[in-house]
């Protein structure tokens, strides 16, 4: 193997631009790669990172009749908050309208308690201000309703009777948050203000719930785990990220098929050379070997090329990250204004298997063809 | 005292199809070889002299007959067998030379020692002692390339001989050369048969290299028409 070895280093080296221009894309289609996915990895963990501390915490208590993804199920879908505490965060829901630059606008209150810390929402503001009803918004409801800090806002609703009822509000925060699930079309309020103008006294739709949390039985509540909750996130990114293998699976390809045709144009010009070695003493194995090594060299090359050169791209792109159009933001998705790739060992020697695997297989297929060379015709060079 | 035979050919055929017809290369060939013999096998192309010397060095099998090299049968050989009786006793030298383009001189008579496993303090003694042979000890790094024809020969024989073999089989070694190159080669190769006993097998049709035989065997269409050893005719 060792010579083998030298021997194909040797041909490669001998071959200069060939040899250059196949280590080239293949070296592209490894940073691609890695690029690629690794972007996908780094919004994966931002999106679950931020979903958990924004939204999901340790994961979510739901009444029985309320389904998040069904608008018409908040009217129902709340009840009594269980009298111990049980690590739970409560969070009251309920409809109602704004009137924004006098248009008329569908919108959830969200009841929250000020003082929770389960969740990065800032509550906290809701205590410190003056204001006779508080509420924050976040940054995607506030550009789309044009409302800023000190704005009022008539807000209406009905109450547990069904009577309609109407107050300002005023914002007295915006907050920044990836997570669009907790932004947008909403208005938060403390839950004890929610409880008092609708008179569901002392009810909750949804517990967050923290790490204190032990899942026990209740009545009418029924608890998602923060990994299911995550599982859309989940999902979503391996969509994508099978969408987004359709580009490298074609850099590849197309990478892969250069060497391929350098192999089957080799063996087709080098027939006197493989001749010569099988007349001196080595075997047809041993040349297939030389052949098939000589295809799998280009793709340690091209590790190592993309190495240099993919090395501080992936660095600059770690420390300043990937920035996402805004246009993307607003799609409902859990998305930072930049993602930080996250460059995992298993992404980097998955690749590197790839890469090295599917280029020593292009190598071998066309090097099989030498174990069937007649080595008297190869030496003349006629073709077989 | 007859010396024993290094080589056996016994009644062989050897056909190829060509053009979807079956093309008899050699037909009902015997004969037999000596060990230190400096022979050729003369005949004009197509007469069968380079399938001759394919089938004496493992390189391809008789249709029938059989062809018994180093007390080997050559038809029976796995492709291993026959590679490591190329590899141990058999040196090559071609027409067109057949250097490794991307090697030096030093590199090419090297590799077949390379394949022997040598270390490299025996590598580098045998290598130059070749090169010595030929001569070339001061071209050892340059590339094929930059050889004249008759210098790339020597370097086939430098190859050729570095191993030491039993037998070398040279396939129009002079075909390519002028007559002061080939005449010059034809010398190198003879004191080497001297020196060092291995039997040179040649193909050829130049009346150069015949001056030089010690043997000489015809061969038309496929068969020997004569065995000429030392002027006198056996067959």
């Amino acid at each position: 193997m060792n010579l083998e070895l030298k021997l194909s280093i040797k041909n490669l080296l001998g071959a200069k631009l060939r040899t250059l221009l196949n280590v080239l894309v293949l070296s592209i289609s490894f940073v691609v790669i890695i690029l690629l996915n690794s972007i996908m990895d780094g919004w994966d963990a931002q999106a679950k990172k931020d979903s958990i501390e924004w939204e999901f915490g340790k994961g979510q208590l739901l009444h029985n009749q309320y389904d998040p993804n069904d608008f018409f199920s908040i009217l129902d879908g709340h009840g009594q908050i269980p009298e111990n505490d049980i690590g739970l965060t409560p969070v009251f829901v309920h409809q109602a309208t704004i009137y924004p630059q006098n248009r008329m606008m569908n919108t959830i209150l969200k009841g929250a308690d000020p003082n929770q810390k389960t969740t990065l929402l800032p509550t906290h503001k809701l205590l410190e201000s003056k204001a006779l009803l508080p509420a924050i918004i976040g940054k995607r409801m506030a550009e789309a309703t044009n409302l800023k800090i000190g704005d009022e806002l008539l807000v209406r609703w009905r109450d547990k009777n069904g009577a309609f009822d109407a107050a300002k509000i005023t914002i007295v925060d915006v907050f920044n948050s990836n997570v669009p699930a907790i932004d947008l079309g909403q208005i938060w309020i403390s839950i004890e203000t929610l409880w008092s103008i609708t008179g569901h006294k002392n009810e909750a739709t949804l517990f967050i719930a923290s790490d204190s949390f032990v899942n026990t039985n209740l009545d009418s509540w029924k608890f998602t785990s923060q990994k299911e909750l995550l599982q859309n996130i989940t999902d979503l990114v391996s969509q994508k990220k099978t969408g987004q293998s359709i580009v490298y699976l074609l850099l590849m390809g197309i990478a892969l098929l250069a060497i391929f045709d350098t192999q089957v144009l080799s063996i087709y010009r080098r027939q006197k050379e493989i001749g010569t070695y099988i007349a001196l003493g080595m075997t047809r194995l041993r040349v297939v070997r030389l052949f098939t090594l000589e295809g799998s060299i280009y793709s340690f090359l091209a590790l190592i090329l993309g190495g240099l050169y993919g090395s501080p791209l992936f660095y600059l792109l770690s420390k300043f990250g990937f920035p996402v159009p805004p246009a993307d933001q607003k799609m409902g998705l859990a998305l930072a204004e930049t993602i930080i790739p996250v460059y995992s060992f298993k992404l980097v020697l998955g690749t590197v298997l790839l890469v090295l695997i599917s280029a020593t297989i292009v190598s071998y297929l066309p090097a099989r063809k030498i174990a069937k060379l007649n080595p008297a015709l190869a030496l003349k060079g006629k073709q077989q | 005292m007859k010396k024993p035979s290094i080589i056996l050919i016994e009644k062989i055929n050897k056909s190829y199809p060509v053009a979807g017809k079956s093309f008899m290369a050699l037909k009902d060939v015997s004969l037999s070889f000596e060990e230190g013999e400096f022979t050729g096998i003369v005949g004009p192309s197509g007469s069968g002299k380079t399938t001759l010397l394919n089938i004496i060095g493992t390189l391809d099998s008789p249709t029938q007959g059989k062809a018994i090299v180093l007390n080997s049968d050559v038809s029976t050989l796995s492709h291993s067998q026959a590679a490591n009786i190329r590899n141990l006793h058999i040196g090559f030298i071609f027409q067109v030379f057949n250097l490794l383009p991307v090697y030096t001189v030093y590199e090419n008579v090297e590799f077949a020692l390379l394949l022997q496993k040598y270390n490299s303090k025996e590598r580098k003694k045998a290598v130059m002692e070749s090169l010595d042979w030929v001569g070339l000890a001061d071209h050892a790094n340059k590339k094929p390339d930059k050889l004249s024809g008759g210098e790339s020969q020597r370097v086939a024989i430098a190859r050729a001989m570095v191993k030491k073999p039993k037998i070398l089989l040279a396939d129009e070694p002079t075909a390519n050369l002028d007559s002061e190159n080939a005449h010059g080669i034809l010398s190198t190769m003879k004191k080497l048969n001297k020196d060092l006993g291995t039997t040179f097998l040649f193909s050829t049709h130049d009346e150069k290299v015949m001056g030089y035989l010690n043997r000489m065997i015809y061969l038309r269409d496929g068969s020997v028409e004569k065995d000429v050893l030392n002027g006198k005719t056996e067959k």
